[in-house]
């Protein structure tokens, strides 16, 4: 197996959504190629970093404010079927 | 085994009577719903326009048109998925409105593998987080995301942020699978490179690797 045939299944490696089989075979390939095994590590980070860490937090008072707007909104809608 | 069952099974039930209550008229049981994830669709948002005012409002305009339609919501796929649909078109029109100068390509042939190869290849500290305060951190994952492609940095943002499903993601931009594969492999593989510049090991001269 050469690299580029690695990256092409690194998303499916990386998920856990693939053959045994094809699983096998991509770990003997990171056995012996660092390159890979680096992109492959610092890639599964990349995901969990972002995962983990929330870019845009919802302060709570826009929060509020969102959620009255909403309530209002919902509110004379329902009054109009009522 | 059935004890750990009906935990899982638990918060969907639940959430379907919310949805039932609010689609009679019950705007507290909305409202249960809306902070349930009124952070997810503004981080979507947020994402996807990159503009705070704009992020703002597809929060009320997504819940909004959401407790309209909820006469339409089939109950065969999750609230959520249904709502972040419903969010994320609302996102995009915002996002075209305000580049209507410029194109936006959404639809944009991205299936090539040039941009996908590896260029630096360097290992990270253990705990790269760790490097850096919570705000410095934050800054730099921000940083990072916006500058790839917005039509990568959706699906990025969709598949391994907010965990949907390849099959969702690909539903909800109107996208193949493979497109969508296609795509988060390049997104990932793009945040890998330019974050390593930020996360890599210090070089130790004269350290043998072990």
């Amino acid at each position: 197996m050469k690299c580029k045939d690695f990256l092409k299944e690194l998303n499916e490696y990386l998920d856990g959504q693939i053959d045994v089989q094809l699983k096998t075979e991509l770990e003997e390939h990171l056995q012996w190629c660092h390159d890979c095994y680096v992109v492959c590590n610092t890639t599964r980070k990349t995901i969990e970093i972002y995962h983990d860490n929330d870019v845009y937090p919802l302060p709570e008072p826009i929060r509020e404010r969102l959620h009255q707007a909403i309530v209002t909104k919902c509110k004379a809608k329902s009054e109009q079927q009522g | 085994m059935n004890g750990i069952e009906s935990k899982v099974a638990e918060p969907q039930t639940e959430e379907l009577a919310l949805v039932e209550a609010a689609r009679s008229g019950d705007v507290g049981a909305f409202e249960q719903l809306i902070k349930r994830y009124d952070r997810n669709v503004f981080r979507i948002a947020q994402h996807i326009t990159q503009n705070r005012e704009d992020a703002e409002d597809v929060v009320q305009d997504a819940f909004i048109k959401a407790y309209r339609n909820l006469a339409q919501f089939q109950g065969n796929s999750k609230f959520y998925t249904w709502l972040v649909r419903i969010a994320v078109n609302e996102a995009l029109m915002k996002l075209r409105r305000r580049k209507t100068a410029k194109t936006v390509s959404l639809d944009e042939d991205v299936t090539t593998d040039e941009g996908s190869m590896p260029r630096e290849v360097a290992d990270w500290s253990p705990n790269p987080e760790q490097l850096y305060d919570q705000s410095e951190l934050g800054e730099i994952l921000q940083k990072t995301i916006q500058a790839l492609p917005e039509s990568f940095r959706t699906v990025f943002v969709l598949r391994d942020i907010e965990g949907m499903s390849t099959e969702e993601t690909a539903e909800m931009l109107n996208l193949s699978v493979p497109a969508v594969k296609s795509r988060l492999l390049r997104a990932r593989l793009q945040l890998r490179e330019r974050l390593n510049r930020y996360f890599k090991k210090p070089k130790r001269n004269g350290a043998k690797p072990q």
